[in-house]
């Protein structure tokens, strides 16, 4: 056979009594089960996961770099690239850093447009988790079409708002692109509605099943201290028990004028992550509707910005809570109409660091939703 | 009945081995023929599952997608890796499609109406059946690919153990009809069919048909987002067709195989004055019913692990299913009534059931069970220092 290194070969057939080899698979990067272009090599034994070695960069742009070298608004369309199920909070960060370094000023309009926006982008992100997750779990693509019913809908409202589906550089320093349209209270009621429809129908179809409870509860189980000690952030950290999150903790934007709970998990384990991530659905839902009672008139703009923005001096780290966990940037601005430097601490990449010792000693189909509760993006990842 | 083309013992043209090859040409054709149609209906019922109209192109409503898809694998470049072992490689796919045809070789679709009326004849299905895991474990390891070998083994594995429940269910049955003949099982079913009399056996069956079928949820061999296909992965054009062929043809077997042994095949209890054609039309009626629910369960659950799917095996199906075996026995010497047999295979039934389902909502131990692995891991690593 000749899977085998010529040398195992050779042990296995001239060695004492019966020598059994560890056997490497090489998953990824094209993969159905690695959401995207990562790859990881598992070394088994058997059925067992022995050792894993993650591989990223495959989807490496440059986005640090490149955002020293265009100005602040063209920089603006690589960031909502980083995290591309849910733009919007990206280019959310990325504008409170510039307007931190710049002290620009936001109307409150544009931070009640800018919480609506980024609340539906979470609401997708998480539905394309819980629809990828439920295929890696092996329900045959069932729960991702009924993931992607809702998508499209809050998609096709984007679309409507800002005339992009996926990156609609709609976020801007010192406000957001354009204001609502007329009837977009409606219409974003009716797509909660249809959002509460399909959390509903995922969750009937996913969390009350024998075989799904008995798949995911108890696997790789982590408590907060390790958590905290690994760097693990949003859903993947408020699973473990630990209400952490930077809409509270932190309050940016508006939301501390906002009233929502913190889901949180028990045992930090595989069924804990996909529950909270369902439980935050709603929340978030309840926080859009909120600001569409709240929202107040007025412009969407500052309208004092200069055509060609500069920043003097300035550093700054904001962070926000990104769908999969602290999304931060750091900017340094020094002169001139471009960042010296700009930095993402991409949620993603720390979670995903914890993968090799989640995955050591599990079988390799729970090394597969293991992976898939991480919920990694891997434009996020790679940067 | 006299008249019919195909009676059995009544050779065409009166040499029995042209005979012979007439009707495995037939049932080879029609089977193809089915199997298309089945790919066809399993694409329309998942699509309309999962709120889409599936394939509407080719054909009205897409009825000609099968031949078309046919027509595509056919004309395909028909790749093997380099690193494959060329002969094992290259005679899996037949080493698994023959098997499946065996069987349909005993199956009866109407009275008296199919290719031979064995005596064994459940004997028969199960020993051919049997052959079946030799072309996937040959797929499997002859690909030389790691990801095909993990889905051999897995198959390997899942496949023997799920046999022993699928025979012993089945001979619990054979018990109470007192004959392996697959005609006069159906034939003592017209008033009453067995799933009524043998409830436990019938789930324990399907269970471990889904199982043999690596279908959802015990398609662990050919987990798509696990190994990607299993044991086929390196397989393109004819050959891979060919498995697709003996999956949806064993499925349509075993579909056949389950309807005439627990609802009847062609009989129904009022009579049998219609004709070979009705007969014909319910035992494809039974078996589609069959294959419905097969699908269904498909789209519906996700997958178990190979642990828990083995597990499920040797802790609940095997156990309970010789205790169905010594209860039967303990029924028929003992000539108790078969209406107390019935009532104590419906408790069964539902203690079965109801326990998978309270272990469910209980929660799991894998927690327990992963650790207790790595405990094991750890001292035979522990052994392996200790001995060097």
């Amino acid at each position: 056979m000749s899977i085998w290194p010529e040398e195992h070969v050779a042990t296995a057939h001239h060695g004492e009594g019966f020598d059994t080899v560890d056997m490497t698979i090489n998953v990824g990067p094209q993969h159905p089960a690695t959401h995207g272009v990562f790859r990881m090599v598992l070394t088994v034994d058997g059925e067992m996961v022995v050792d894993c070695e993650p591989y990223i960069g495959y989807l490496h742009r440059g986005l640090e770099k490149l955002s020293e070298a265009n100005d602040y608004r063209q920089a603006m369309g690589y960031w909502d690239r980083t995290d591309y199920l849910a733009g919007l909070v990206c280019e959310q960060a990325y504008c409170m850093a510039v307007e931190k370094m710049g002290n620009i000023e936001v109307p409150e309009r544009a931070e009640y447009i800018r919480v609506i926006m980024s609340e539906l982008s979470r609401i997708n992100s998480h539905f394309m988790f819980l629809g990828a997750f439920g295929a890696d779990v092996g329900s045959f693509g069932t729960s991702f079409i009924y993931a992607w019913r809702e998508r499209e809908r809050i998609y096709d409202l984007l679309e409507e708002v800002a005339g992009d589906r996926m990156f609609p550089t709609y976020v801007r320093p010192g406000g957001v692109a354009m204001d609502l349209p007329e009837n977009f209270e409606a219409r974003c009621r009716w797509v909660l509605s249809s959002v509460y429809q399909g959390l509903e129908d995922l969750d009937g179809l996913l969390t009350g099943n024998e075989i799904f409870v008995e798949r995911c509860s108890g696997l790789s189980p982590v408590s907060p201290e390790t958590a905290i000690k690994w760097g693990l952030t949003g859903p993947m950290i408020r699973a473990t028990g630990l209400p952490w999150d930077i809409r509270k903790a932190e309050p940016y934007s508006i939301y501390d004028r906002i009233k929502f709970e913190i889901p949180t998990g028990k045992q930090g384990d595989v069924l804990d992550r996909f529950i909270v991530r369902l439980a935050e659905m709603y929340q978030s839902a309840k926080i859009i509707e909120q600001c569409l009672d709240q929202i107040p008139g007025g412009l969407v703009l500052n309208p004092k910005l200069p055509r060609n923005l500069r920043i003097d001096n300035g550093e700054c780290y904001v962070r926000v809570e990104g769908t999969k966990g602290e999304y931060g940037v750091y900017g340094l601005a020094r002169g001139g109409n471009k960042a010296y430097r700009m930095k993402l601490r991409s949620p993603s990449f720390c979670n995903l660091s914890a993968l090799r010792e989640m995955v050591v000693g599990n079988y390799v189909a729970d090394a597969i939703i293991i992976l898939g509760s991480l919920d990694i993006v891997l434009g996020e990842v790679d940067k | 009945m006299t008249g019919l083309p195909f009676l059995f013992g009544d050779p065409f043209f009166g040499i029995s081995w042209l005979d012979a090859i007439i009707r495995i040409l037939i049932v080879v054709g029609v089977m193809t023929l089915i199997v298309v149609y089945l790919t066809y209906g399993e694409r329309k019922v998942v699509a309309r599952f999962q709120q889409r109209l599936g394939p509407m192109k080719t054909g009205p409503y897409g009825l000609l997608q099968g031949f078309a898809d046919a027509f595509k694998l056919i004309t395909k470049e028909d790749i093997r890796p380099r690193n494959a072992d060329r002969w094992v490689f290259e005679f899996a796919p037949y080493a698994t499609f023959i098997p499946v045809f065996l069987v349909l070789v005993t199956l009866p679709f109407a009275e008296n109406w199919g290719v031979r009326n064995l005596t064994l004849g459940v004997f028969f299905v199960f020993s051919v059946l049997g052959l079946n895991i030799v072309g996937v474990m040959m797929a499997g390891l002859g690909s030389g690919n790691k990801y095909a070998l993990l889905g051999g083994v897995r198959a390997a594995a899942q496949m023997i153990s799920y046999e022993i429940p699928l025979v012993i269910s089945l001979l619990a049955v054979a018990m109470v009809a007192g004959t392996l003949n697959l005609n006069e099982m159906a034939r003592l079913q017209d008033g009453r069919p067995f799933v009524l009399v043998q409830p436990l056996a019938f789930v324990i069956f399907f269970t471990a048909m889904l199982s043999e079928l690596h279908r959802a949820p015990f398609d662990i061999p050919v987990a798509e987002s696990e190994i990607v296909g299993g044991y086929f992965v390196e397989y393109s054009g004819i050959r891979w067709s060919m498995f697709q062929l003996s999956e949806y043809a064993s499925l349509w077997g075993f579909s056949v195989f389950g309807s005439v042994i627990f609802f009847g095949g062609w009989a129904w209890p009022y009579g049998d004055e219609l004709g070979w054609g009705f007969q014909l039309f319910l035992t494809m009626l039974k078996s589609f019913i069959f294959i419905l629910a097969v699908f269904w369960v498909r789209i519906t659950l996700p997958r178990l692990r190979i642990d828990q799917l083995m597990n499920f095996c040797w802790k609940v199906l095997i156990e309970v299913s010789f205790l169905l075996l010594l209860v039967n026995g303990f029924f028929l010497y003992y000539e108790w009534p078969q209406e107390i047999l019935a009532i104590v295979n419906w408790l069964g039934a539902a203690a079965l059931l109801a326990a998978v389902f309270y272990r469910g909502r209980r929660g799991s131990r894998a927690a327990q069970l992963v650790g207790t692995y790595r405990q094991a891991a750890q001292a035979a690593q522990a052994a392996k220092v200790e001995a060097s």
